[in-house]
């Protein structure tokens, strides 16, 4: 379903004398549906770049991302738009969303995108926020205002709503209590039963070892020639 | 009239003062051809170089200098103002021509050839043998929503006539129904759409197939437009509330007719009032020909 | 598909100085894409250009008409032009006085553009107006106010169904919350993303506003002295911008 093959990314700052950073090399990794691999390596080694790069919100500067059909690294923006929107879901670790809008909405949102009806969009938006807890006289106020853990959770909320056959998954348990990590968990295991293919950074051990498959260490995609 | 016009520039050399109806033969003939074109193209304000005229702008310039180059010496000439031919404007400009045109003047409108009108129809049916020329202050319709003139111009080079219709939504959201009862605007021909001058509503539907010739000339804002005889004139309206050419319920309480456009007389500090035709040789020729009791001579002293 | 808008190296000068030169790009369908730049970075003037307001001194803008396909807007008579600014194009100015009218009521901003394009029944554009009022919060009883007595985001909330009642497939957005408190902003974008959805529209935004592209914008272009300097996704460009320019401005301004 994914398959990345020697990808590079460089950072160029133009601002700092043009100063050239490579930042990985050389990448390789295949995930296949309904499978969850796991990045790992120490902080700043390239997780989140990597995730970043196969949603196409950073550039590649060689190689090549499939995902499904599509060569994200060689697509023009509709395409990927496209894509993001039908078929490669991302749940960050920060929710980022217009003010105002109600919760329900801001879950609702990616289905009403792919032409779920209103209503449809709606019912199954309030199902996954009874599942992970979001009490619903939260439903209609916007999530800006919400705690930490309630705003991760409306984000999972709504990075599951559709049922993307591709996903990436940033801490999607950090900051939960058990039974809603555990919730989480269950969701993850759920989507790989159905095929999903999944790309996820989990700082929890446990979780870790509890949904995936493999774990890639993100080291290895390391420049061999730091600047 | 053409015969007229070849006759005074023969005889223009005699004249010691003043050419005949003030205006220079040159200035004539511009605002001749300017209503040429009007008439050939109905409905269309025509640019003219208005003249400075011996009386302030707004008491009828405009129609001043359409009169002067239509009338011709065998012309009978009339004016009214409101529908009456005494009051200050049109006795100032009756009087006017009279002078410097020598031609002469009735106050009755069948025998009228050239009658110049501030605000009203004449009630009586006009013929194909009479020109009526009308005093306007502001010819464009859109102004009063749309206040640059180049957009204006587009919008009727264009037929974007959407704005006229805002107006007309604007007076029934306002009032519950098109409160405009003067300067109704109106359509030409399926193409340019007019003010008529600030004439009531009432005579809107005059306007439309007129066998007379009809002139208007606004002279401050330097326009002359023109319906030739038997134009189709169409009033806007809505589907959902049509054009209704209204006046007082009541009878004119000197001559008795219901159906002549009417004034409101107050009659006394006690809010003692009566209605009258606004058109006084229409409601003096019905007093004179028929209805005796009706017009008594306190009433007839009453209006005048 | 095809695409809704073809703009083909669109350039314009003002004397010998360049207010925008060889831009070309292509908009789909419901794509919403933003413009953005400083004070003088041409921005304006292209949006001016693809807009009918301006005319380039060369270029080609493609219109993907109803009727006959994609024309190029700039060699339509002008008659066809401005019906096309009345039906399928859509304008939103950034100062409201300058798309309302301010002497008319606020169903009667809504309703002209129905008046235009030959509605002639009073009851059905008063229901029209309402019903456009209503989707965008302006309360019912102020149909009848004027635009004069209404706050600066319920004047822009205005201009924008005034330009959308006659339901086009391009708006063309100048900086759109310039000018309004951060809070009525929110709102309206809130209220911009949602009407882009439901009707499918396909939208141009020029802004310096960094945030507003991000919420509204599926694509950017960034434009400097006259130029487009780069372009892209818009989350891709603001988070991993490639030119020396769009790196400076990103850092320039307060995390979005």
């Amino acid at each position: 379903m994914m398959e990345i093959s020697n990808l590079s990314k460089t950072f160029t700052l133009h601002n700092q004398d043009a100063a050239v950073i490579p930042v990985m090399e050389g990448a390789n990794l295949t995930v296949a549906a309904g499978e969850c691999v796991a990045l790992t390596g120490e902080s700043g080694a390239g997780k989140s770049t990597l995730m970043r790069m196969i949603y196409g919100n950073y550039l590649a500067a060689s190689g090549h991302i499939m995902v499904g059909d599509l060569d994200v690294a060689r697509a023009s923006p509709r395409e990927i738009l496209t894509l993001r929107r039908h078929v490669l879901g991302y749940v960050s670790q920060f929710l980022r969303v217009v003010p105002r809008v109600p919760t329900l909405d801001v879950v609702a949102d990616p289905l009403l995108a792919v032409g779920t009806s209103r209503q449809e969009a709606r019912a199954r938006a309030g199902a996954f926020l009874e599942r992970l807890n979001v009490p619903q006289r939260l439903w209609q106020l916007s999530p800006t205002t919400f705690s930490g853990g309630e705003q991760q959770r409306v984000n999972i909320a709504r990075g599951f709503a559709h049922a993307y056959p591709a996903m990436l998954l940033d801490e999607p348990t950090a900051s939960l209590d058990p039974v809603n990590r555990e919730t989480v968990l269950q969701m993850i295991l759920e989507a790989k039963q159905r095929g999903v293919a999944i790309i996820g950074i989990f700082h929890d051990a446990q979780a870790r070892r509890q949904v995936c498959d493999r774990e890639v260490d993100v080291g290895a995609f390391a420049p061999r020639v730091p600047a | 009239m053409s015969e007229g016009w070849n006759k005074m520039s023969d005889q223009g050399q005699e004249m010691d003062a003043y050419n005949f109806a003030y205006l220079d033969e040159q200035t004539k003939r511009m605002i001749r051809r300017a209503i040429l074109k009007a008439l050939a193209v109905p409905g269309y304000q025509v640019p003219f170089a208005s003249r400075e005229m011996p009386m302030p702008y707004g008491w009828g310039t405009g129609g001043v200098q359409v009169s002067a180059a239509t009338l011709t010496p065998e012309d009978t000439f009339k004016v009214i103002d409101q529908g009456a031919d005494d009051t200050t404007n049109a006795v100032s400009i009756r009087r006017f021509f009279e002078r410097t045109a020598g031609v002469a003047t009735t106050d009755e409108t069948a025998q009228a050839s050239v009658i110049q009108t501030r605000h009203r129809i004449p009630e009586t049916p006009l013929t194909e043998d009479q020109i009526l020329v009308y005093q306007v202050p502001i010819p464009e319709p859109l102004r009063f929503l749309e206040p640059s003139e180049v957009e204006t111009r587009k919008m009727h080079s264009l037929e974007e006539y959407g704005l006229m219709h805002v107006k007309l939504y604007e007076d029934i959201s306002r009032h519950g129904e098109i409160a405009t009862s003067y300067a109704y605007p109106v359509k030409v021909e399926g193409r340019y759409v007019m003010d008529p001058s600030p004439i009531p509503k009432f005579d809107n539907p005059k306007l439309s197939d007129c066998p007379a010739i009809q002139l208007f000339g606004a002279g401050r804002e330097q326009r002359i437009y023109a319906l030739p005889p038997y134009t189709r004139v169409v009033s806007l309206d809505f589907e959902d509330h049509p054009f209704i050419p209204s006046k007082a319920d009541h009878a004119c309480d000197l001559c008795a007719s219901r159906d002549s456009y009417l004034d409101e007389v107050i009659t006394d500090d006690a809010g003692g009032r009566m209605f009258v035709c606004s058109d006084t040789d229409y409601c003096r020729t019905r007093r004179a020909s028929a209805t005796p009791g009706l017009n008594s001579p306190d009433m007839t002293e009453a209006c005048s | 598909m095809t695409p809704l808008l073809q703009v083909r190296d669109i350039s314009r000068s003002y004397g010998p100085r360049i207010g925008c030169a060889d831009v070309s790009f292509e908009l789909y369908p419901g794509e919403v894409m933003g413009i953005v730049g400083e004070s003088g970075s041409g921005k304006s003037t292209l949006l001016g250009c693809l807009a009918g307001q301006l005319a380039p001194d060369a270029g080609e803008v493609l219109f993907d008409t109803r009727a006959e396909g994609p024309r190029d807007t700039l060699k339509m008579s002008e008659p066809e032009r401005r019906m096309l600014g009345r039906t399928d194009w859509a304008f939103v100015h950034q100062h409201a006085r300058d798309g309302l009218r301010m002497g008319v009521s606020a169903g009667g901003n809504v309703g002209e553009r129905l008046m235009a394009v030959g509605e002639r029944h009073y009851g059905e554009i008063r229901t029209q107006a309402l019903d456009w009022l209503g989707r965008v919060e302006i309360p019912d009883d102020r149909v009848d106010d004027r635009p004069r007595a209404f706050s600066g985001g319920m004047q822009q909330r205005l201009q924008i169904a005034r330009n959308l009642v006659t339901g086009p497939r391009l708006v063309f957005m100048d900086e759109p919350t310039g000018g309004l408190d951060v809070s009525v902003q929110a709102r309206l974008l809130d209220l911009l993303r949602g009407l882009v959805r439901e009707m499918g529209l396909s939208a141009i935004i020029v802004t310096h506003d960094l945030a507003v592209v991000r919420l509204l914008a599926d694509r950017l272009m960034v434009m400097k002295d006259g130029r487009v300097v780069e372009g892209g996704l818009t989350d891709q460009v603001l988070d991993d911008p490639q030119h020396e320019y769009t790196q400076l401005l990103v850092s320039s301004v307060l995390q979005v």
